[in-house]
């Protein structure tokens, strides 16, 4: 088991750096210009030292390897003297927006809690609807509790998350008036009234969110539970005379939560992913909508960094979920 | 089982076995004939409706539905039933055109890495790789930066459409690879491939005789998922801004228009984000039934 966590950890270093590339390779072979915003009478000369200040007048390889180096060595050590205050990176040049002009690490350790926050209770809720409904229309198949569940997922997996939050914000703000259609990520919870008030903010975009998790989790848990429920282990289970209970909950669930564990791992990033349409509907100030911003204002070192960043997201969580793989169940061995 | 014994019945075809068990599921059916309704709708019904999608009536503007306009009309005063008809032709052309550069990139690869051994490590390798690539982001992004080449290269509209529909077809392609792959894996070992290559008969012919009518079944699957995923991703990109052109309707793009008028008109989002849910959940029905009606184990009762 070491020597494959190993072995993977070596392999995702090649992935990561040959993602990096696609992605700053496909930002900057793409005819495309950081100084067509500045005014024309700007002299030529100026613009070029502009550009250079960029860091743009250098070939591309040079450019990727600084890219990578303050990527990979300097924020790191940011990071180390933020945690420790130490100094190992002063007066090191770290990756700077150009929209801001303020290192890109920093925005995103501003909007990451608000994504966090959003994006991971809609994850937990989701999980903890879909898992009895999931259960429970595996035990009674057919029944109406079943073609209901099947039903309502379907549209979960079918309904895009642009129209179930645009719809809600209809019904709910514009029509009952009942939550706001904006999130407020200034508000801050002192007392009752402001987690009141927190609350029905966060109401419309996790239950956005959670829909589409528990549409996706709802589906699998089903089929693993329909698969282990017509097991041999199960029948023995009954003919031993354990309650029914036992049997479903201990025998079955367990040993059906292990392929599903493995799917809440590998689809967090996709999570992710969803968020950055959800938060651009209820402008959640987030780690999504920082992308889209800096995807329409040109600002290449954000967009890479960012981009860069669900990539590891993904082959993190890859990793992490054929480990909890192999560590739940002992039939799969890696070696 | 009944006309076993009997000689002189009419052999069944694998097709009519494949129509009899999609027919026994009700869901499927029902999406079938919505989806294909829809689709029917959109091609004909711009040529009867009378209204066209970019006629500007600015007197009969933000009007609610009526005999005349039944969707009503938009801030432009142009007919809602009429760019939703011009927006579903675009929406479900982009989502076909996507399916099937897909899934041809994926059953090429798929076949290849399955087919010659030397190829599978790099190949499969190679689909790992773009499956953990960040595809919305990617995909934003590569909307952004080539959308103004490929205009002036084709036109406005005609260059985001080719813009949208290779960009979701190189960022789809995956699964259907990965599936096809293993379904020629195992198909490459059965006796009648054998029985082709002792009788000498070239690769080429053998994927295109032999191994491509087996893995039709997973290959229609994922083709009918592929036009779901097409017309999703094409309205999230309009939805964002970032798709076509702002007078050139799309579901998306409607969607995204009507968000403006939320306040005024709540009920304008509301037809084209039907539209898109209602087109994608019959297409997934459709896909299920599919897949329970391709399955031979599925069949045999």
């Amino acid at each position: 088991m070491l020597t494959y966590i190993a072995r993977r950890l070596l392999i995702s270093v090649p992935t990561l750096i040959f993602i990096s590339l696609v992605i700053f390779l496909l930002l900057n072979l793409a005819p495309n210009d950081p100084m067509a915003q500045v005014p024309l009478t700007v002299p030529p000369e100026v613009k070029q030292k502009m550009r250079e200040a960029l860091g743009l007048g250098q070939p591309l390889y040079v450019q990727f390897l600084k890219w990578l180096i303050q990527l990979f060595w300097i924020e790191p050590q940011v990071f180390i003297d933020y945690m420790f205050n130490t100094s190992f990176s002063e007066g090191k040049l770290r990756v700077i927006s150009w929209q801001t002009r303020s290192p890109v690490m920093d925005i995103i350790v501003q909007r990451m809690p608000q994504t966090l926050w959003v994006v991971g209770m809609s994850y937990v809720v989701g999980i903890l609807i879909a898992i009895p409904i999931g259960i429970y229309s595996a035990y009674k198949q057919y029944s109406v509790f079943d073609q209901v569940g099947t039903f309502v997922t379907m549209i979960g997996y079918s309904v895009p998350p642009f129209f179930t939050g645009v719809f809600v914000i209809v019904i709910f703000s514009v029509q009952l008036g009942w939550l706001p259609s904006i999130y407020d990520t200034t508000h801050t919870v002192v007392d009752w009234e402001t987690f009141k008030i927190q609350l029905k903010q966060m109401v419309m975009p996790v239950m956005v969110l959670a829909l589409q998790t528990t549409a996706m989790i709802n589906r699998f848990m089903r089929a693993t539970m329909l698969d282990n429920l017509n097991q041999d282990y199960v029948r023995t289970a009954r003919a031993k005379g354990l309650s029914e209970w036992t049997v479903v909950m201990i025998h079955v669930l367990r040993n059906s939560m292990i392929p599903v564990i493995t799917v809440i791992a590998l689809n967090v990033p996709a999570i992710f992913g969803g968020a950055i349409i959800t938060e651009q509907v209820f402008k959640v100030n987030g780690i999504g909508q920082q992308l889209i911003g800096a995807i329409y204002a040109n600002d290449l070192p954000t967009v890479q960094t960012i981009t860069f960043m669900f990539a590891v997201l993904i082959v993190l969580f890859n990793l992490l979920a054929d480990i909890i793989y192999g560590i739940l169940d002992p039939r799969i061995r890696y070696d | 089982m009944t006309d076993n014994n009997d000689i002189t019945a009419k052999p069944r075809s694998k097709i009519k076995d494949v129509w009899d068990q999609f027919k026994s599921h009700k869901g499927a059916l029902l999406g079938a004939i919505i989806f294909f309704s829809i689709v029917l709708l959109v091609m004909v019904g711009p040529f009867i409706w009378p209204f066209d999608a970019n006629q500007i009536d600015i007197r009969s503007r933000n009007q609610g539905p009526s005999l005349l306009h039944p969707f009503g009309t938009d801030q432009l005063g142009r007919d809602t039933l009429a760019r939703m008809m011009a927006g579903g032709r675009t929406s479900i052309a982009v989502g076909l055109a996507a399916m099937a550069l897909s899934l041809f990139f994926g059953s090429f690869i798929g076949v290849t890495a399955g087919f010659y051994k030397r190829l599978d490590g790099v190949l499969m390798r190679f689909t790992d790789l773009f499956l953990s690539l960040p595809l919305l982001p990617l995909l934003l992004v590569m909307m952004l930066l080539f959308r103004e080449p490929l205009s002036e290269a084709y036109g406005p509209e005609r260059g985001m459409f080719v813009l949208i529909v290779v960009s979701i077809g190189v960022t789809s392609w995956m699964p259907t690879a990965r599936i096809v792959r293993a379904d020629v894996l195992a198909l490459k070992e059965r006796e009648f491939v054998l029985a082709a290559k002792a009788s000498g008969t070239s690769d080429t012919l053998i994927i295109l005789r032999h191994i491509m009518p087996n893995v039709l079944s997973p290959i229609m699957v994922s083709a009918t998922l592929g036009i779901a995923n097409g017309i999703i991703t094409e309205s999230a990109l309009s939805f964002l801004g970032l798709g076509f052109p702002p007078d050139f309707p799309t579901w998306g793009r409607l969607l995204n228009d009507a968000v403006d008028y939320l306040q005024q008109f709540p009920e304008r989002v509301f037809w084209p984000g039907l539209a898109i849910s209602l087109t994608v959940l019959s297409i997934n029905y459709l896909g299920d039934g599919l897949r329970d009606a391709l399955d031979p184990r599925m069949r045999k009762r």
